[in-house]
């Protein structure tokens, strides 16, 4: 039976796509059949992150609409070939996409894939409800600083309100991903700590992506940061957020990119 | 329950308590001057409505009116009454006679429904907006005078779930209990008390229907706006005494006091 999961916050820029791209690959490296869909509909960016914007025929939008079948707008990785990308249209609005239109996609994508992914548009309007609408269980993306967290605490609300699952009166599953997080500045009290944003938000917390220069250098070349460099602290805490998501226990740390002893010597070069 | 239907079923009843529908001026004004003269105070009401719907002809529905009132003649003393006259096609004239007709038999017409447009105006009751239907009002047919109905007990609300951001909890038959917190941009109104076992980071306005010794208790006191029975104070006012501890406020006079709670 798959899963459909969201990748949401509220908040823009706090790190849903690569969120979306770095799980779908460490899911489909694990062996599972992954399909990521961008409901950014006009602002798509899922496919740069994934390295197949040159690659894109069809999009959901026409597959909403019935223009094309579900397969000819399903790009294949050419690195994984379990994983799968449904790109958003750059062209349309948030309001080309139809409730029955998005159902009958969500359907046909369930019996296909082991796990279906959803990055979410920012905002609460329609292209985000929509996303979250057809959701088993949700990731909410935060950073730690008080607009984001805010934004997420809303985000839960509708979590709890509009989906289909909350509506039949169920509960929506939901997990944490603490984006660009330095435990360095958390300390010095520059940015929120992990507690802090727990206690605010009291949903659990599935990973501490730690602030990395591999996530910017991972999203210019096009290739989701768990494929790029499996080994880079960010690649670690999303990995290790696969396992949890699968039911494994993992203790929770903050993964951090090992320097050499000479790194640590030599931090900077004198002026 | 979710917390979204909650705030939205509740949407259409906030326009009924606004608690803090001041005008930005007057605000300043309560807020740097408490002292100078007694603040505005806007509160909610809400009576039952008698809604009086004619038949054709109106002469015969008079009749039957009449003898009503003969068995019950106490029946309309105090009630406040609407006249529903949709499906009778009567004229600004037409009306004006029912109400004059109406107003002999000491029933006072508080406002018309359904009637043709322009045929409202001057000297006749306004057309009134928001209503929503209840029950059936019995009518006696034994001459038994009416009783005021005897107060409901108030109900409490218990809700297991935080109030997130954007959410609404509006409960003006009572108290609400919270388990959880109250996040920053959540509103919680309820017409008596306010209980938030978690901490409390939204507004939390308590005695909105006119309840001067209602109280909010938190266990963790971070508001953004505290009010009670319409005064208002916001996080600034409050200053940072008390925060993050565990608070109760409660008025004095016109005064919104905050002390720890044990």
């Amino acid at each position: 039976m798959a899963k459909v999961l969201v990748v949401t916050s509220g908040k823009g820029g706090v790190g849903k796509t690569t969120t979306t791209a770095a799980l779908g690959a460490a899911l489909a490296q694990a062996g599972q059949s992954v399909a990521v869909v961008d409901f950014d509909v006009g602002l798509r960016n899922l496919d740069l992150v994934m390295g197949a914007e040159r690659r894109v025929v069809y999009d959901l939008i026409n597959v909403v609409n019935g223009d094309a079948k579900l397969n000819q707008a399903l790009i294949r990785d050419k690195r994984l070939e379990n994983l799968s990308l449904l790109p958003a249209s750059q062209t349309r609005d948030k309001d080309a996409l139809t409730d029955e239109g998005v159902a009958k996609v969500m359907e046909e994508l369930r019996e296909k894939f082991d796990w279906v992914i959803c990055d979410s548009p920012a905002g609460i309007e329609r292209g985000a409800t929509l996303a979250m609408r057809h959701a088993d269980l949700a990731v909410v993306v935060t950073n730690p600083e008080v607009s984001s967290v805010r934004d997420s605490d809303r985000i839960i609300g509708l979590l709890d309100s509009k989906t289909l699952k909350a509506e039949r009166g169920e509960v929506m599953e939901k997990h944490l991903i603490l984006t660009r997080y330095d435990p360095a500045r958390a300390d010095r009290g520059d940015m929120l700590k992990v507690d802090d944003v727990l206690e605010i938000l009291s949903i659990p917390l599935l990973a501490i992506i730690p602030e990395s220069l591999e996530v910017l250098r991972a999203s210019n070349v096009g290739c989701p940061v768990t494929m790029n460099n499996p080994l880079s602290a960010p690649a670690r805490a999303y990995i290790d957020a696969v396992r949890r998501l699968k039911g494994d226990t993992v203790p929770m740390t903050v993964p951090s990119d090992k320097k050499s002893l000479l790194n640590k010597l030599f931090t900077r070069r004198a002026a | 329950m979710p917390g979204g239907e909650r705030s939205g079923r509740s949407a259409d009843m906030v326009g009924s308590t606004r608690p803090l529908s001041i005008p930005e001026q007057q605000k300043r004004h309560r807020v740097t001057q408490p002292n100078s003269r007694p603040p505005i105070r806007f509160r909610g009401r809400s009576f039952m409505a008698l809604v009086l719907a004619p038949s054709a002809p109106v002469h015969d529905w008079l009749e039957d009116l009449d003898a009503l009132s003969r068995r019950s003649p106490a029946f309309f003393v105090g009630r406040p009454v609407i006249l529903d006259v949709s499906g009778l096609g009567l004229d600004r004239a037409d009306l004006t006679a029912l109400v004059s007709e109406l107003k002999a038999r000491d029933v006072t017409v508080m406002g018309i429904e359904g009637a043709k447009s322009g045929s409202l105006g001057e000297g006749l009751p306004p057309a009134p907006a928001g209503g929503r239907p209840v029950d059936e009002v019995a009518t006696p047919d034994a001459p038994a005078p009416t009783h005021a109905e005897p107060p409901r007990a108030a109900r409490s609300l218990i809700l297991d779930q935080p109030v997130r951001s954007g959410q609404t909890i509006l409960h003006l038959e009572g108290d609400i209990t919270i388990m959880g917190s109250v996040a920053s941009g959540a509103e919680v109104i309820a017409g008596g008390s306010i209980h938030i076992y978690g901490a409390l980071r939204g507004r939390a306005i308590a005695g909105a229907s006119g309840n001067p010794d209602a109280r909010i208790t938190c266990r963790k006191f971070e508001p953004e706006l505290l009010a009670i029975d319409g005064l208002y104070r916001t996080a600034d006012d409050l200053g940072p005494d008390r925060r993050g501890q565990p608070a109760q406020i409660r008025l004095d006079g016109d005064a919104i006091k905050v002390a720890a709670l044990e």
